[in-house]
């Protein structure tokens, strides 16, 4: 029986294919992602162990609230004289100090040369003629920097960027664009990327004057001497050690470096896997779908095996095998194809600026286990219920003329079991959504569980939705498209249930790209919204990608430029309140000329009362912590020190947010706390407002800060809303897996429904129907199941979003209207695409051929 | 499970293997009633051929599918090798199909995957068994497909591809085997090597048959004649002549 079975599928070749391409894709994505990421992953790894190896031990700075430079905290730099009092500790056999800062490069067109993507701009320190042990660079070309005007720049960067020994390059810091002359290159040893990283190298005192580091350090790196263990010199550094600094071992210090890192790697791996796991449960759709065709089309046969003998568990075992062996061959393709995934996924974040380091690609055993799981498990489980439907084949069946199979006895029920399914998972998500106390994992399984079986009594619905809704869809196929339109709109109804679960498969993809296009929609409005109330300025001034801080340096370049009135900027910082890390901002007095906020207590005078320890807050935040006027907050910074703040004022913000952080400080403070302190934004009005002179003045005087970016509001709009679009984009990427696979299983349909349709084909093209008719009628045939599936994810999508949109306080509701017509039309397109192989081969059917198959 | 004796080359069966009581079938409800049977009784000896025959739509298909237990009978009982099989489950009717039940039919079914060998034997292989190997030669060679027994159907002639299905109704020897009009899609010749394999298996092996055709060429070969018309036995001949049946027809069709 087997052997039938298998032989059956060998028989069946082309439907075999077209089942398993869904399983494949899924799959390639499930394996794709995890390539990537543990390539990623092992990358960083890589990269940490090199910078750490010949280093015994570690003191780096501390941050007094958690946090470190890996995930966006920066610590207190150390002072310098720790490391003669190291030097002098009995294990030492040597200790060299080292600065780590930020410094982006400008290229040959003036413009800072890291992606947009934020990848960081890495700068050392070196000591050129020191001891070169601890540096985990090694050059390529020339030699270390040496003196105030030297730089060596990573062999990457130079190549891409052309840029030799020899040149000068601009390099942006705390203040204006700088230039220094390349003298080497380097690369990191045993590493082959850094991603979109660049790298700049000064000798030490250089680099403490240009990061205002002179007197301190970022880190000391320790080498024991002979006979002391690693331990052991931490346990004799550590009595030396401020609050602000911590020693570990150099195997500690890379493996907490990686496990900083691996946090968002973490996430964006269980971000990509959501994609995949997309994919394939509607891959399961497909392949349940194209199982339950075959069977239909196979009756005759499975009533044939049933009348010699074959018992019901015998056929249901044959189908299952089928889907198996279909599962498992389909799975070890996607496995392997997901190598080639991997790396179409990272030139998608390169070509969306998210540039990571690489290493030779990894390849884990839990990648291919989880891999061939995973594909065989959804194939088996869609094979459930296309192998229950065949053991109801009766073996009458091997006698009767265009026998169909029997409905199962539930089937009468269909419409209500749906709606009960719907009715449970819109409650279930409801549950995620609103309860309170609910855990973060209990949510999101709620959330996905309820999804799924949105989805999943959607598709039990649709046999009854369908017809109704093909015939108003194909009505224009049938107005104007002559026969053949005509047929493909009777075609479409005829099967309810085939139509139904082929256009389900897409309607999946459909509503979470309607869900994300809602959203998205509702905050961008909100956002601009909020904007429009606020921002009473005439310029912004930011960074040129909108979110990394700028130097003050830039907004300071403005003061006293001609026709300039206010500027004001926005600092930006970490800080620990109430227990918790939050976002702090700090603001000038003059910030109520350039943002109009909504005071529920205080002033718009208050900013400027702020003082040294004056503080406001949001409205939200004030109610969280139980705040007023008048009441204590102590903030503590990375440093250690605490802030006695009193607070000034409350303000609402409108619903699409406001440039502060949970606290606001004044400048004046903010600066005496902060070393190195960045605007965030900075506002600025003008004399006549906005006006080409005033922009050219204003370009002008920034034309030293490659990296500052001058906008009016609606370009200021555009670029902070860059973010959410970006987003938007790599979601819109990532879902249309899932609508290609579903876009197969129309193919599939199709494939069978013409092999199916043979001789009524041959029939048609008997009494005079053209080969160019039969294949209009199949192109019209998938338009029809396409815009089936957007008429059924488009509502279900925006049903999703509204619920979403409620469970976050969700300002507003916007329905982005011309993005949905693109939808449908883009399901036109789609139905065409799929209607291309199927409607050749039923144009191909030879007459006489067709007239004669059984 | 079926057993295939060893060596023994037709089914041990006596006296009366299949035997039908007062079986009626109706099809539908209300206005659009069919009494297909309404009240048949027949028994089957071992090792006998019998023929039904009628016009069209007078019951016989529906009587075959009754008697081989692919269809209930609205009232009455079937027995095949004393179990009585209308009240069997799925799973009992399939081991006694198994067991006791041969089929061909009018359009073959045939697995079009498969070679005319593997037809062949197919009952076996979904029952786990083996097909003995001396009596698989024996019946390809008496069906004259020893050296078709690597082709697909689709390589095969009509007559050939009925010869296969014949070989696969006869490989695990069953109790009774049925034929509806076995030669209803084949042309005057290759109906007539059917019917005389038929005969032979019957002759040669004990093998016992119930056949439904239109032929009266059917009447040389068949112990026995049964005549449906209007969904009853009307009529009932043994060793007749062609010329005999075709006397019955002509009666019943007028
Ligand atoms: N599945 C069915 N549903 C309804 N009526 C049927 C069905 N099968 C057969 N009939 C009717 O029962 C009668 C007997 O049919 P059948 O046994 O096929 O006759 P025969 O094989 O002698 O030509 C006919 O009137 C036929 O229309
Ligand atoms: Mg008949």
């Amino acid at each position: 029986m087997i052997t039938v079975a298998l032989k059956g599928l060998l028989g069946r070749k082309l439907r075999a294919a077209l089942t398993a391409v869904s399983i494949v894709l899924g799959v390639a994505m499930i394996s794709g992602t995890f390539v990537l990421t543990d390539t990623i992953k092992a990358a960083f790894g890589t990269v940490f162990s090199q910078v750490y190896k010949n280093t015994d031990a570690v003191i780096t700075g501390k941050s007094a609230i958690g946090g470190s430079a890996n995930n966006g905290i920066t610590p207190p730099s150390l002072p310098e004289s720790l490391l003669q009092k190291v030097r002098a500790l009995p294990g030492v056999a040597l200790a060299e100090g080292g600065i780590t800062d930020e410094a982006k490069l400008v290229g040959h067109n003036n413009k800072v040369l890291t992606s947009a993507g934020g990848a960081p701009s890495l700068a050392f320190s070196v000591n050129p003629k020191g001891d070169q042990r601890f540096n985990p660079l090694v050059l390529t070309t020339g030699r270390w920097p040496q003196g105030p005007n030297e730089i060596a720049i990573d062999a990457k960067t130079a190549n891409t960027k052309h840029f030799a020994v020899g040149d000068t390059i601009g390099v942006l810091t705390h203040g204006p664009v700088e230039r220094f002359r390349i003298v080497g290159t380097v690369r990191l040893g045993g590493v082959s990327s850094l991603g979109g990283a660049t790298i700049a190298i000064f000798d030490l005192p250089t680099a403490q004057r240009i990061f205002d580091k002179v007197g301190k350090l970022d880190s000391i790196g320790l080498a024991s001497k002979q006979n002391v263990t690693p331990d052991q010199l931490v346990a004799q550094v550590k009595p030396l050690l401020p609050a602000t600094a911590q020693v570990r071992t150099g195997a500690q210090e890379a493996k907490q470096a990686a496990k900083d890192t691996n946090g968002f790697l973490s996430f964006l791996e269980y971000f990509l896997l959501a994609f995949g796991f997309i994919a394939l449960f509607v891959g399961a759709f497909v392949i349940a779908n194209t199982l339950g065709i075959t069977i239909a089309q196979r009756m005759r046969e499975l009533a044939t095996l049933r009348t010699l003998g074959a018992t019901r568990r015998q056929v249901y075992w044959s189908v299952v095998l089928e889907a198996f062996v279909i599962g498992v061959i389909a799975s070890v393709i996607g496995l392997f194809l997901g190598l080639a995934l991997a790396k179409l996924l990272n030139a998608l974040f390169v070509s969306f600026g998210i540039d990571l380091p690489q290493v030779g690609t990894v390849f884990k055993e839990r990648t291919v286990v989880v891999g061939l799981l995973v594909g065989v498990v959804v194939t088996l489980i869609a094979a459930i219920r296309p192998a229950l439907r065949a053991t109801r084949v009766e073996p009458i069946a091997a006698v009767r003329e265009g026998a169909v199979l029997p409905r199962s006895r539930l089937a009468r029920f269909g419409p209500y079991i749906a709606i009960v399914v719907i009715l449970a998972s819109v409650g279930l998500m409801l549950v995620g959504l609103f309860v309170g106390g609910l855990a973060t994992k209990a949510r999101l399984l709620s959330l996905g569980i309820g999804a799924l079986g949105v989805f999943v009594g959607v598709a039990m619905l649709a046999p009854t939705l369908v017809p109704p809704i093909a015939r108003v869809l194909g009505w224009p196929a049938a107005r104007w498209g002559g026969a053949s339109g005509r047929l493909a709109r009777g075609n479409s109804i005829r099967n309810p249930s085939r139509t139904a679960s082929t256009a389900s498969a897409l309607m999946i993809g459909v509503t979470l790209v309607t869900l994300v296009s809602v959203l998205a929609a509702g905050i961008k409005s909100t956002f601009s919204d909020s904007v429009n109330k606020l921002f009473t300025a005439d310029y912004a001034l930011t960074s040129q990608n909108g979110f990394t801080p700028t130097s003050i340096a830039s907004e300071k370049a403005l003061n006293g430029v001609p026709g300039v009135e206010v500027v004001s900027g926005v600092r930006a910082g970490e800080a620990e309140a109430f227990g918790s890390r939050i976002g702090i901002t700090a603001v000038e007095p003059n910030v109520s000329k350039v943002i109009d906020l909504k005071w529920t207590e205080g002033s718009a005078a208050t900013p400027a009362q702020l003082g040294q320890d004056g503080a406001f807050v949001a409205k939200s935040y004030a109610k969280d912590n139980k705040l007023s006027v008048g009441s204590p907050i102590n903030l503590k910074t990375p440093t250690g020190s605490v802030l006695q703040l009193k607070l000034l004022g409350i303000f609402d913000p409108p619903k699409g947010g406001s440039p502060f952080g949970d606290i606001t400080i004044s400048t004046t403070r903010f600066d005496r706390e902060y070393a190195n302190p960045q605007d965030l934004f900075s506002f600025v009005t003008t004399r006549g407002g906005v006006t080409t002179a005033n922009t050219a003045r204003l370009k002008q005087a920034l034309a030293r800060f490659p990296d500052a970016k001058i906008q009016t509001k609606s370009q200021f709009i555009t670029l902070e809303e860059g973010g959410i679009t970006f987003l938007l984009k790599l979601l819109y990427v990532l879902l249309s897996l899932s609508i290609l696979i579903s876009l197969f299983g129309i193919v599939n349909t199709l494939v069978l429904t013409v092999f199916e349709r043979t001789r009524e084909i041959g029939m048609l093209r008997a009494v005079g129907m053209t080969r160019r008719q039969v294949r209009n009628m199949i192109r019209h045939e998938s338009i029809i199941t396409a815009l089936l599936g957007a008429a059924l994810g488009i509502p279900v999508g925006i049903v999703l979003a509204l619920m979403v949109g409620k469970a976050i306080s969700y300002p507003a509701f916007t329905i982005p209207w011309l993005t949905l017509i693109v939808f449908v039309v883009g399901a036109i397109v789609a139905g065409l695409f799929a209607a291309i192989f199927p409607a050749r081969r039923a144009g191909r059917l030879n007459v006489l051929e067709a007239l004669q198959y059984e | 499970m079926a057993v295939i004796e060893e060596g023994v080359p037709a089914p041990a069966q006596q006296g009366t293997v299949v035997q039908a009581t007062d079986v009626t079938r109706r099809y539908g409800e209300g206005a659009t009633t069919v009494d297909a049977l309404r009240g048949v009784s027949l028994g089957v000896e071992a090792g006998q051929l019998v023929a039904v025959m009628g016009p069209s739509g007078s019951g016989k298909s529906t009587l075959m599918h009754i008697l081989a237990g692919l269809d209930k009978p609205t009232e009455g009982t079937v027995e095949i090798a004393g179990t009585e099989i209308t009240s069997l489950d799925d799973g009992k009717l399939t081991r006694l199909r198994r067991q006791h039940i041969g089929f061909v039919f009018q359009f073959f079914n045939l697995l079009p995957m498969l070679t005319a060998e593997e037809n062949v034997v197919l009952p076996l292989t979904i029952a786990g068994e083996k097909p003995e190997r001396q009596w698989l030669e024996d019946l390809l060679k008496q069906t004259g497909l020893t050296d078709r027994r690597t082709h697909r159907p689709s390589e095969l002639s009509g007559g050939q591809q009925q010869r296969v299905a014949l070989a696969r109704a006869l490989v695990t020897r069953p109790t009774i085997l049925f034929a509806d009009e076995p030669t209803g899609n084949l042309d005057s010749k290759t109906g007539g090597e059917i019917l005389e394999l038929l005969r032979a298996s019957v002759t040669n092996y004990g093998q016992t048959t119930v056949m439904v055709t239109h032929e009266s060429r059917a009447a040389v070969i068949a112990d026995r004649i049964l005549f449906l018309a209007d969904g009853l036995i009307v009529q009932e001949l043994k060793d007749a002549s062609q010329a005999q049946v075709l006397d019955v027809i002509s009666s019943l069709d007028s």
